[in-house]
């Protein structure tokens, strides 16, 4: 027998064109039908300033849906309301840490999937944001909408608390105020519907610290979700619960074997964040971010509260003189694991 | 017509582009004038719009609290004009306020807000950051962002309910001002923002009152009272195949005498449908206190369609105590009463339970005067009305100053003029049918002012089961009069009849219910053409009256 070759799901038929957008039509109408695409997303969060809620858009009838990668995932339990006020438990499927997205998806038929635009659009394109920005919406209301344009099309140079935002691409900077808590996820879509693209997390500008308004251009979003969904990135099992430790980081701490193990690192990988860090074999570990800790398991606990996103700050000893060290945003168990530069 | 327009730097412009740009100036150019900068000295400040032609303003209860009686208001042709606090709404972030001084005042055209779409072109007037010290309002345009939100109260009591979310700019100072739909008609009043990690300025969430909650407002408003908000007595939760069921009611409410119960799904409410909790919060947070609006109810499969009266949320000290806020509090640690500005101190009058009762002095002579203008048409002594009754046999109802006499088949009831009238709801079964009617007499034949206590209650339903998905239909002004032992509403129309009055022998008991139709144009006897009485919800009878015998002179 001839052995038969796999058949790759492939990226065209990852977005439906079950759903038409509208043609020339009003911008009531627009605004209705875009907003039919986007969904209420709740997780993980409610806490220092950290919203449990977010958006995200549908890319298939059958229940992929895309949005942002954020801490309102990490939790067991992700529910997703659309705008008929159905709700769905969602998988995580996988996330693209570099373009900080990720695809859930949902157990449900027939769902009035986003149709996207066919190429990025130019600065100069009036457009419609549409998101559940401040949670505004619940149950079967639908998701604000907002008008605008798309101010320039740049390489988006930001950062989250100290740390740079992972994505360097391509953006959209729109000239009014898209993200904001909620947003990150919602659909930004033109003066027929199509999607745009899908606006990006609260982060502020490299250059001048102002909060930033961009969005990931529709390529971008596409190029991501189709890997995703080949499996290409990095894919999270639902049931993993591993609790984030410091080998994710690359820094390997002396075996615990006492009640009250001196938190010495014994050996840092090469080439990771740790090491990037500048931390090195023999430091002691006595503060995380700013709080101080005596034992190996209690450093393992701070570190695993700081939320993923965070800056994460260790204070060694070494040789007698405190040396900090900044590592960035402390990654999701899934990043951590993630080889360096793997995303597509 | 020409393809294509050319302005002055060449470029040539869609004729369309060029429409929608004229358009917008129209609309624009026609609700500004309208646009009140609100000045409140060292209080801050907001903005308002007029309503009327002598001097009626909107604006929010937050703008006017800490303000006291009196705010400096400014229009956008360039003039400052004294106001004077009318009324206030402190749950649903209302208030009025009266410019003094003219009565061609220039007044926005109010729209119908629960036509209001998402995607639709808005534009807010106001005096963001009290920028108008030019008295040139701002505008910030945009679009309807989200329509029937909930916004819960937030740190305060000001809650927010059925409003309309807008990306045009709402800053600190645009409270109380305006917003316009695409041709310059008044559909909200703006008064809340979202702000958050960048500072208290826009960040493309706004969020307006909407109209037809001013317009449900606005009777109670303008009666100078400190106006509440309506409860069920019931509160409801969303039950687990996604209904809204009633989890928690009071035994002591309208609700529960209509039928109401424990795990009831609510179907409707005031003609809206309820598939949420947050519907239920939007329908219930447009209306007044005291109104009575349709409830559709099932229960096991089973519709059914009640009428229930909506109950006040807070007791009247506790609302006074919301409505005083800063203001007071400040005088009081000063040891004295913020001073009455010279130029109000004729048309302001603090008393327990209004903001101003001049207003209510006002309205309730207004009303006054509408009766009077069809008193003439009545015989000046005993009226009396007979004819027959809707289930069979004959009735003479004889009213006069001293004495009132029903005669119904089956029996006499008599109520003499001085007595305690809450004592004898008579005729028996009618919850207090003969002390209503005597009460309308006098009010009719003598005034309001001679009727025990009557006050100008505001507005209400002409129809009470005629409600259009959560918008009343026609209003109709309303008194009311606590007299020997009771507590009457009577219904005013237009015309100056009395179309409905409603009579309380006991503050938590059911009124007796009394409903006045009218001949289309005046009659000689210048009486109803029918009455309708009912009690607990159960019908009483229904008075067929007879012209003829109205007409005769009393037995």
């Amino acid at each position: 027998m001839i052995p038969c070759r796999a058949v790759v799901f492939v990226g065209a038929l990852l977005i439906a064109r079950a759903v038409g957008a509208a043609t020339e039509s009003s911008p009531q109408l627009v605004a209705a039908t875009a907003a039919h695409s986007v969904v209420k997303i709740y997780g993980a969060g409610g806490l220092r300033g950290l919203e449990a809620y977010q958006s995200g858009i549908i890319l298939s009838p059958d229940g992929r849906i895309a949005t942002a990668m954020s801490t309102v995932l990490d939790s067991e339990g992700i529910d997703c309301v659309l705008d008929d006020g159905r709700r769905f438990e969602a998988t995580l499927l996988g996330v693209d840490p570099r373009r900080e997205l990720a695809v859930l998806t949902i157990d449900a038929a027939d769902l009035p999937a986003a149709v996207p635009a066919e190429e990025r659009a130019a600065a100069g394109t009036r457009v419609l944001a549409v998101s559940n920005m401040f949670g505004v919406a619940v149950g079967d209301e639908r998701a604000s909408v907002q008008r605008g344009v798309i101010a320039s099309v740049v390489p988006l140079k930001a950062r989250r608390g100290a740390a740079d935002a992972p994505y360097t691409g391509m953006v959209y900077v729109l000239d009014f105020t898209t993200n904001n808590p909620g947003s990150p996820g919602g659909a930004i879509v033109d003066s027929r519907g199509r999607l745009l693209g899908m606006i990006g997390k609260e982060l502020r500008s490299s250059a001048g610290g102002i909060w930033l308004n961009y969005a990931l251009p529709v390529d971008e979003l596409l190029a991501g979700c189709e890997a995703i969904v080949a499996g290409r990135s990095v894919a999270v099992p639902a049931a993993d619960t591993t609790p984030f430790d410091l080998g994710l980081l690359g820094i390997v701490l002396v075996p615990d074997l006492l009640d009250r193990t001196p938190p010495f690192v014994e050996a840092v990988v090469q080439g990771s964040t740790g090491a990037r860090a500048g931390l090195a074999a023999d430091d002691l570990l006595i503060a995380v971010g700013g709080r101080a800790i005596g034992s190996r398991a209690a450093a393992e606990q701070a570190v695993g509260a700081i939320p993923a996103g965070d800056p994460l700050r260790l204070s060694v000893i070494r040789k007698g003189t405190v040396v900090d060290c900044e590592l960035g945003p402390r990654p999701t168990v899934a990043e951590g694991r993630a080889p360096q530069g793997a995303a597509p | 017509m020409m393809a294509a327009a050319t302005i002055a730097c060449g470029v040539e412009v869609d004729p369309a582009v060029l429409e929608a740009q004229q358009a917008r100036i129209d609309a624009i150019r026609r609700a500004t004038p309208a646009a009140v900068s609100i000045f409140a000295g060292d209080s801050g400040g907001g903005s308002g719009v007029l309503l009327t032609r002598d001097g009626y303003a909107a604006t929010n209860f937050h703008v006017v609290q800490a303000a006291g009686p009196a705010v400096t208001c400014g229009l956008a042709d360039g003039r400052l004009y004294d106001a004077v606090l009318v009324g206030v709404d402190p749950t649903g972030d209302l208030a009025i306020v009266k410019l003094l001084g003219r009565d061609d005042f220039p007044v926005a055209e109010v729209a119908d807000s629960d036509r209001v779409q998402v995607g639709d072109e808005c534009f807010a007037i106001g005096n963001p950051f009290l920028l108008g010290t030019d008295l040139q309002p701002s505008i910030s345009a945009g679009i309807v962002s989200g329509v029937h939100r909930y916004q819960f109260p937030a740190g305060t009591i000001l809650e927010y309910t059925d409003c309309i979310q807008v990306d045009a700019a709402i800053n600190p100072g645009n409270s109380g001002g305006g917003l316009f739909d695409a041709v310059g008609r008044l559909i909200g009043i703006n008064g809340r923002a979202s702000f958050e990690k960048r500072g208290r300025v826009n960040v493309g969430a706004g969020y307006a009152i909407s109209a037809n909650q001013l317009r449900h407002f606005l009777g109670a408003l303008r009666s100078g009272r400190i106006c509440d908000h309506a409860t069920l007595g019931a509160t409801v939760s969303t039950a687990v195949d996604g209904h809204v069921v009633v989890a928690d009611i009071l035994e002591s409410s309208d609700a529960w005498r209509r039928g109401l119960r424990y795990d009831d799904e609510i179907v409707s409410l005031a003609g809206r449908p309820v598939r949420t909790v947050n519907a239920f919060k939007n329908v219930l947070g447009v209306l007044p206190a005291g109104w009575q609006v349709p409830l559709v109810i099932r229960r096991d499969g089973r519709r059914q369609d009640l009428l229930v009266r909506l109950q006040a949320v807070h007791s009247p000290a506790k609302l006074a105590e919301l409505a005083a806020g800063d203001a007071e509090e400040g005088a009081r640690a000063g040891g004295d009463k913020p001073e009455v500005p010279a130029a109000v101190r004729d048309v302001y009058d603090r008393r327990a339970g209004f903001a101003n009762h001049h207003f209510n002095v006002v309205e309730r002579d207004r009303v006054a005067a509408g009766l009077a203008a069809v008193r003439d048409a009545r015989p000046s002594g005993p009226w009396v009305l007979a004819g027959t009754l809707a289930a069979g046999g004959e009735f003479r109802i004889e009213l006069s100053d001293a004495t009132a006499t029903i005669d119904l088949p089956t029996g006499t009831s008599t109520l003499a003029g001085d007595d305690e009238f809450d004592r004898q709801p008579v005729p028996p079964g009618s919850g207090g049918l003969l002390p209503a009617l005597v009460l309308w007499r006098r009010l009719v034949v003598e005034g309001p002012a001679a009727v025990g206590q009557t006050i100008f209650w505001g507005t209400a339903p002409r129809q009470p089961a005629s409600f259009t998905a959560g918008a009343a239909g026609e209003l109709v002004d309303v008194l009311e009069s606590a007299a020997a032992g009771v507590v009457a509403r009577f219904g005013v129309d237009a015309a100056g009849h009395v179309v409905w009055i409603d009579l309380w022998t006991s503050p938590d008991a059911d009124p007796c219910e009394v409903r006045l139709t009218w001949p289309d144009g005046n009659t000689a006897g210048g009486m109803p053409s029918s009455i309708d009485a009912s009690f607990g919800g159960e019908p009483f009878a229904t008075f067929v009256i007879d012209d003829a015998a109205a007409a005769e002179a009393p037995r």
